[in-house]
């Protein structure tokens, strides 16, 4: 492997695990109440910006961070109580605006309560790069990939072994069949949000010291993460994560050995190449109408 | 009935009374870009007009007649500029205009001040807004060209000629960079890569890696906002040994606080504003910048940028023209806006003629090089 490649890979990989946990969390909403949630990218952003402001406040980053996690965890289920809960039964598009006016508020509310400015953390190991077979790396990258592959497998594990997370996948499965076995969906329902805003926090948290941080990253973010969504296909983990993954290195690659002003084209060619073949996206299971 | 046309006769009286009070004011407009993308540039822009506008009038105005700021915030969009504009000319009836943060909100809002014959003092950076020169349209900012040339001027006096460019693709850079590519010939500079970044960009290490393969000498970062900042610990995190030369667009602290240690032994031309204190005393413009620093620290309680400081050059030569225009007449304030000479101001000193609405030159602009997170002069 040539340095350049493993230089590539890394930031690929970094890039790409940011999108992967975005798009976790697009996926974690959508299965338990059919929304997508365009505030995902805002849970990111509050995961950064409150962390700094903690932190410049004199809190120790250990809790500056769990103090933003908690910040992003109360929005989450505020969204879902206040504005997705009163318009259930509304159509998916109108679903979907909703979430977008509450994207924009939540920014707002970012800009007048913190700042428009950038702002930085610094590396939690430090800043000093160090190389691995000629690649230049930031310890920070460690902790991004490391902190992705952690949630991910927590979210699995949640999933697959606790009684909540089964609950959550028969939500997902049949709305009705779950609140006839006695699943309280509402608690459900505040559960994904939740926790699909402290994955959202937690992943800000791990990229602001290397990507910087504002009021307003959270756009691109969730339209990133969107898209790893839609690669990986609607509602699978497995494909959220892969579709992160995917766009990531697609986006350093073609910047690194193509050119770095096609670099979005490829990655969006190799996202209309897959959905050509696979309209379901990569890991996306047959579609069943509801009735 | 009675009390009533009473009342009505009331109002009347003191709306006219209101109306001759407003009469006397010279009214100046400023549409800026206080929020949206371009905030950074334009709140200090709208802090520094406050604060000037409140001092002129404290000191008993222009020719004993008191300023009226009217100002709106067009968020960045050239559209809202534009309806704002024609606001101030067709409601507000301002005299002369200061504003327009960004080259897209100054070139659509340009045709409005032409055609009702009222002059604009802009505060951005891009060459078409002065070139061709349009008769009422003024600019105060550096231009992009003019960054390009002192920095290839700077690698000249260094003896290096094989460059790399990496800039981003938003209106600053590509403009910037556009102009770069138009005169590096002329200073024995040759670009031999170029890289481009989008200006939502998180990670530019496989551009900056292609940059390290072609060996340059020196390279060039034409872009503002966080992305040169990324950049810039990019370049430093890959260990690339040539010099890197950033541009006027991060000429604040915060790129410094931004980019961190990596940000040591980064140059760019900027305005002497941002080392006020450091400038020999013999500099005309050290006690204009220090000023003005000192005015804008302790007023806003934010570190000074030139962004502000171009709005108040701004204001100041417009300030200057209305004195000697004697009234608050668009026409004569345009005719000695384009007379203004020697005028000392953040920026440089300004010299308009009828074919040079910026009137600076490229002394206006110094070399700086971040030492030990500070700026210092390279020259």
């Amino acid at each position: 492997m040539s340095p350049d490649f493993l230089q590539f890979l890394m930031s690929g990989l970094t890039v790409g695990a940011v999108y992967a946990l975005v798009a976790l969390g697009f996926t974690m909403i959508y299965n338990a109440s059919d929304v997508i949630n365009f505030a995902q990218g805002e849970f990111v952003m509050i995961g950064g910006m409150v962390t700094v402001f903690a932190a410049a406040a004199g809190m120790p980053l250990p809790l500056a961070a769990a103090a933003a996690v908690l910040t992003a965890i109360v929005t989450g289920l505020l969204l879902q109580r206040l504005a997705i809960e009163p318009a259930r039964g509304a159509s998916p598009v109108v679903l979907i605006i909703i979430t977008i006016g509450g994207a924009l508020l939540i920014r707002g509310v970012a800009q007048v309560a913190f700042d428009k400015q950038f702002h930085k953390l610094p590396g939690f190991t430090g800043d000093a790069p160090v190389n691995i077979l000629g690649a230049s790396v930031v310890p920070q990258t460690f902790w991004v990939i490391g902190g992705a592959a952690v949630i991910v497998l927590l979210v699995t594990l949640f999933f697959e072994r606790t009684l909540m997370g089964r609950a959550v996948l028969a939500t997902a499965a049949n709305r009705l069949a779950a609140q006839l076995v006695g699943i309280d969906v509402s608690v459900v329902m505040a559960l994904s949000f939740g926790l699909s805003a402290a994955i959202g926090a937690v992943a800000g948290i791990l990229i602001t010291p290397i990507t910087l941080t504002s009021y307003d990253v959270g756009t691109m973010l969730a339209l990133k993460g969107f898209a790893a969504v839609v690669l990986g296909g609607l509602g699978s983990a497995a494909g959220a994560v892969a579709g992160g993954l995917i766009l990531g290195l697609c986006e350093a690659f073609s910047a690194g050995y193509v050119s770095s002003k096609y670099k979005d084209a490829v990655a969006f060619l190799v996202m209309i190449g897959v959905l050509l073949a696979m309209p379901r996206g990569l890991f996306g299971a047959a579609h069943v109408e509801r009735v | 009935m009675k009390l009533k046309s009473l009342s009505a006769a009331a109002v009347a009286a003191f709306s006219l009374l209101a109306g001759t009070a407003l009469a006397q004011d010279i009214r100046i407009g400023a549409v800026l870009s206080v929020t949206g993308p371009a905030s950074f540039l334009g709140e200090p822009e709208e802090k520094t007009l406050k604060m000037y506008v409140e001092e002129l009038n404290a000191k008993g105005g222009i020719g004993g007649r008191k300023i009226h700021l009217v100002t709106y915030d067009d968020g960045g969009d050239a559209n809202k500029a534009r309806t704002f504009a024609t606001r101030l000319v067709e409601e507000d009836k301002v005299a002369a205009m200061v504003g327009g943060t960004t080259t897209g909100t100054t070139m659509a809002m340009a045709p409005v001040f032409e055609d009702a014959q009222i002059p604009f003092i802009s505060l951005a950076g891009a060459v078409v807004i002065v070139e061709p020169v349009k008769k009422f349209v003024f600019k105060t900012p550096h231009t992009d060209r003019m960054a390009c040339e002192k920095i290839f001027e700077d690698m000249k006096k260094r003896n290096l000629s094989k460059v790399a460019m990496i800039s981003g693709t938003d209106g600053f850079g590509k403009s910037m960079r556009d102009e770069c590519v138009k005169v590096n010939a002329r200073f024995g500079v040759e670009i031999i890569h170029e890289e481009t970044y989008g200006p939502r960009d998180t990670d530019m290490t496989p551009q900056l890696t292609n940059i390290r393969a072609k060996n340059p000498q020196a390279v060039v970062n034409p872009g503002f906002g966080q992305g040169p900042a990324i950049v810039t610990r990019n370049y430093r995190q890959l260990a690339l040994g040539a010099p890197l030369y950033q541009s006027h667009g991060v000429a604040s602290k915060q790129f410094i606080e931004l980019a961190g240690e990596a940000a040591n032994g980064v140059r760019l031309p900027a305005a002497a504003l941002l080392v006020a204190d450091k400038l020999p005393d013999s500099d005309p413009q050290k006690k204009v910048a220090q000023d003005y620093a000192r005015k804008f620290t302790e007023t806003a309680r934010q570190s000074v940028s030139t962004f502000g400081g171009h709005a108040y050059d701004g204001l100041m030569i417009l300030a200057g023209a209305i004195q000697r225009a004697g009234g608050s007449d668009p026409k004569k304030i345009r005719d000695e806006i384009e007379k203004t000479t020697g005028f000392v101001g953040t920026a440089g000193i300004f010299n308009m003629t009828p074919t040079d609405h910026m009137g600076l030159g490229l002394e206006a602009f110094k070399m700086l090089e971040i030492k030990g997170g500070d700026w210092s002069l390279a020259e």
